[in-house]
């Protein structure tokens, strides 16, 4: 090939393969995996007609991911009240696989994951989950790195205290004799 | 910043980890759900219809 130009591909093609991330991102954010595929749709379409304004030398994951957040939080103003009283609910939508390896039950995990607020679970999902660096979180939520490390460290403690309140509270009902001694001991760090 | 206590170290790591693992499962757990039919269908509309914008360039409107 003797062509030489700086952009080979039409960086639509790589939107496919992109997608999969993308909607994961979704479902960890609004936790509701209808609102999520509609927000996949919306950024799909967004980025479609704004594809000149990508730069191809940048993450795509890291361009849609910010699409599809900024899509997601201006939703959520307009219908904030609405969105509160709606969480435990989503998670139950999710497929998912028996823990029998883990020690913190995997199901009250997720339970408490769904009582963060969304900017911590994006914050978490962001610099925990799937790989991004503080940097490329800061840039994607229009925040300052600092802010970051700040939001994530509050986001781990505020999910530690949820994950704490099960001893007491009662507050995972579903979760039998055994599961919550396990829970209770990984919480408190006991070995 | 309150000084913390030398036990409660090791406590908080093991709580960290906890949650860094679980946090792996609940985005690879989104990213093994199966894609619906409908981003594949967009895609394919979305081409189609580039495509044809493209033709009516080269060719021009009939």
């Amino acid at each position: 090939m003797t062509g030489g130009t700086d952009v080979p591909e039409d960086p639509r093609d790589r939107l496919a393969g992109a997608i999969p991330r993308l909607r994961a991102f979704a479902i960890s954010l609004a936790r509701d995996v209808t609102q999520a595929d509609d927000l996949v749709q919306d950024t799909i379409l967004k980025a479609w007609s704004n594809m000149d304004k990508f730069d191809p030398r940048t993450n795509l994951d890291a361009w849609l991911f910010t699409i599809l957040r900024n899509t997601f939080y201006s939703a959520l103003r307009k219908t904030r009240r609405e969105v509160q009283d709606t969480d435990g609910v989503h998670a139950a939508a999710l497929s998912e696989k028996p823990a029998h390896d883990s020690r913190l039950a995997f199901k009250d995990f997720q339970r408490a994951f769904d009582m963060l607020s969304p900017e911590h679970r994006e914050v978490l999902i962001l610099v925990g989950a799937s790989g991004f660096s503080c940097e490329e979180a800061a840039e994607m939520m229009g925040v300052a790195i600092g802010t970051v490390k700040s939001r994530a460290s509050r986001a781990r403690k505020r999910l530690a205290e949820i994950l704490h309140l099960a001893e007491g509270e009662g507050l995972f009902s579903g979760t039998d004799g055994p599961t919550q001694a396990v829970v209770l001991r990984a919480a408190s760090g006991a070995r | 910043m309150t000084r913390e206590k030398d036990e409660d170290v090791p406590k908080r790591q093991a709580m960290r980890a906890q949650i860094d693992e679980n946090l792996k499962r609940v985005y690879t757990s989104a990213l093994n759900e199966e894609l619906p039919e409908r981003f594949r269908e967009l895609l394919s509309q979305l081409k189609a219809r580039e495509a044809a914008k493209d033709g009516g360039k080269d060719g021009g409107r009939s």
